[in-house]
């Protein structure tokens, strides 16, 4: 096992060196950033220092090679637009962006495991039909638009929660969360819900087939031979198998979705990474920008390695061919 | 001998977008205590179906649509699926084909059977553990006491077919369905686990029924034989009587398929043509088509009769003068 996660470090590793480099050049193909942060007026000379200043003279290569050389020092740079190391502007805004993501995924599994166990245990039944359906208007309607109904009906007609921001904080660990106070979840439940309509569906959808490809199994039959109640065959021998691929996808998309919470914040005006990377990106603020493509990258490859671990601790086969 | 199981008329059908499919069609045995009845066929003659209809375990679009099932008196095909439930894995147990997939790949041994105990009877865990293991030794599982703390696929695939003979015997069952249990097997394996179970339901008096394609299984550890055939018993009696003498062509026919050591270096005989669809079954006699003995009567579907002391035959010409010549 410990051979294993070794090797997948490893692997991690170059990963972490391909997407740098491949980050930097296109962040570098992206514009350059001093015709927006030098005022027009500048003249000459202090444009060649401000260049000077933020190393934009020395060929890519360069560049880059100073970039590595700091990054392993844990400077990834400092903010063009704040003057601030990106790094640091970047952990700053992430729990409001993990507290986002999380809380899309919890409801995505409270929601989307119930419904498509039903929808696979009777997917004949109208009920079926329906989340079936739903499910493919989750699948299909934009983040972007579903978010702006969602403030449209419940903020504006309704006036039943609030529409931006994160509301009151409580701090837990040195950092602030809004889910530990009433205000602050009540921020929290809309831009959780938008985020996790997508993911609902796609657990539906998993949990389902996953649910009618293990009823017709020999083992399911043979435990209702063993004349096990229908409750037991369920959530115990059916449940148990259909649970390993929902974990790995769902851990896999835990990822995605705090990368892409982008929409989301922006919508709600939640200030998380999402929110960040967004205003950087149309500053040109090349150290952010590749200081949280860094971090995503890293936050990929532990979730990989998490699901991975989580898969053989559900699966015992995988346990085994492991530990040989 | 006291009658275990009596089935009379049984039909299961499958309401498929095709069509009607009459996978069993009128099938009617009886199994005493303490003996062991093969049910013999190829491939859709409908002889799991039967074990699955016995069970209650026919999945939609199937079911029982008429008959009997007389289980120790009591109608099994008119039983709420509750009271159904109370009987399967404790007076009626089964054993599936493919031991690879019968148990639960994410569960351990021990979970699997210790629940088998529980759902019919209230134990503590340890004496369901202890009932599980005294099983496992049963069956011949060597070290039963480490063996209930593997995974499924810890196990080899005749090892797992006794961990599924182990927990159909937890509740020393009066009828037990065997669904082809060896085919997947090696033949030593095979052999020693006949020698089990046959030794098995001597000693407990239980009944077994054996579905099988492989008459030499049959030969060596049924007492009773009914051969199935698109839907329908087509003969039936004791084993040695119907396969020394048989009175069915098709009976005949699944003999004469069997290499034989006696027949060494003549080509193999073979039963022309292949089983008719079941959706499209010709009116008349089922086998019409494939026996040579086939005339004008046999548009006409023939009924099972009896033709000797406990033997009965569904043909408008049976093998009788032959066997007798």
């Amino acid at each position: 096992m410990s051979v294993y996660v070794l090797r997948r470090l490893l692997q991690s590793l170059l990963v972490l060196v391909a997407m740098s480099v491949i980050v930097f050049i296109g962040v570098y193909a992206v514009g350059d950033p001093v015709e927006i942060l030098i005022s027009p007026d500048a003249d000459q000379l202090e444009r060649e220092r401000a260049i000077q200043a933020l190393g934009l003279d020395r060929p890519l290569w360069e560049q880059y090679l100073v970039f590595v050389q700091r990054a392993l020092q844990g400077d990834l740079g400092r903010s063009f637009v704040f003057n601030e190391p990106a790094l640091r502007l970047i952990l700053q805004k992430m729990p409001a962006t993990l507290e986002l993501a999380f809380g899309a995924m919890v409801i995505a599994i409270l929601v989307g495991l119930p419904l498509g166990l039903y929808a696979g245990l009777r997917p004949e039944s109208p009920g079926a039909r329906l989340i079936m359906a739903g499910s493919i208007l989750g699948f299909s309607l934009p983040t972007f638009w579903v978010g702006l109904m969602l403030i449209m009906v419940f903020a504006v007609q309704l006036g039943w929660l609030p529409s931006t921001g994160r509301g009151e904080t409580a701090a837990l660990f040195g950092l602030h969360w809004s889910f530990l106070t009433a205000n602050g979840l009540s921020h929290l439940l809309m831009p959780a819900i938008n985020l996790a309509l997508f993911k609902i569906s796609l657990v539906i959808r998993l949990t389902r087939s996953g649910v009618r490809e293990t009823m017709l199994m020999d083992y399911v039959k043979f435990a209702r031979a063993k004349g096990l109640s229908p409750a037991r065959v369920t959530f115990v021998h059916v449940f148990k198998n259909i649970l390993i691929p929902v974990v790995t996808v769902v851990g896999l998309e835990l990822g995605s979705t705090i990368a892409f919470s982008v929409v989301t914040e922006s919508v709600f005006a939640w200030p998380g990474m999402g929110k960040l990377i967004i205003d950087s990106i149309n500053a040109l603020d090349r150290p952010v920008i590749v200081a949280y493509l860094m971090i995503i990258v890293l936050m990929f490859i532990v979730i990989n390695l998490v699901v991975d671990i989580l898969y053989s601790v559900l699966d015992p086969r995988v346990r085994l061919e492991g530990s040989r | 001998m006291e009658v275990t199981l009596e089935v009379r008329d049984l039909r299961t059908h499958f309401f498929t977008r095709a069509g009607v499919v009459k996978a069993v069609d009128g099938v009617s045995f009886t199994v005493r205590r303490g003996e062991v009845l093969g049910l013999v066929g190829e491939s859709g003659s409908g002889k799991s179906v039967t074990g699955f209809s016995l069970i209650g375990l026919v999945d939609p679009p199937g079911r029982v649509v008429s008959g009997r099932i007389l289980f120790q008196g009591r109608d099994l095909a008119a039983l709420p699926e509750a009271e159904m439930r109370r009987l399967r894995g404790n007076r009626i147990a089964m054993i599936f084909q493919d031991p690879m997939m019968t148990l639960n790949p994410v569960l351990r041994v021990d979970t699997q059977m210790i629940e088998t105990v529980l759902a019919h009877e209230k134990v503590s865990r340890a004496e369901a553990r202890a009932r599980a293991r005294d099983a496992l030794g049963m069956v011949g599982i060597p070290s039963p006491e480490e063996r209930l703390r593997a995974y499924p696929h810890q196990f080899s695939g005749g090892m797992r077919q006794r961990v599924a003979i182990a927990i159909a015997l937890l509740h020393r069952p009066d009828l037990i369905i065997a669904d082809e249990p060896t085919t997947a097997l090696d033949v030593t394996i095979q052999g020693q686990i006949l020698a089990e179970v046959q030794k098995l339901a001597a000693t407990t008096g239980t009944a077994l029924i054996w579905i099988t394609h492989d008459l030499s299984v049959v030969a060596g550890l049924a007492d009773a034989i009914a051969v199935m055939y698109a839907g329908r018993i087509v003969e039936q009696g004791p084993v040695g009587e119907v396969l020394d003498a048989p009175l069915h062509p098709y009976t005949a026919g699944l003999i004469g398929s069997v290499p034989s050591r006696n027949r060494r270096g003549a080509p193999l005989r073979q039963i022309p043509g292949m089983t008719p669809s079941l959706l499209h079954l010709p009116p008349g006699c089922a086998f019409r088509a494939r026996c040579a003995r086939a005339s004008e009567a046999c548009l006409e579907a023939p009924a099972l009769r009896p033709l000797a002391p406990g033997r009965e035959v569904r043909c408008v010409h049976p093998l009788l003068e032959e066997a007798q010549a």
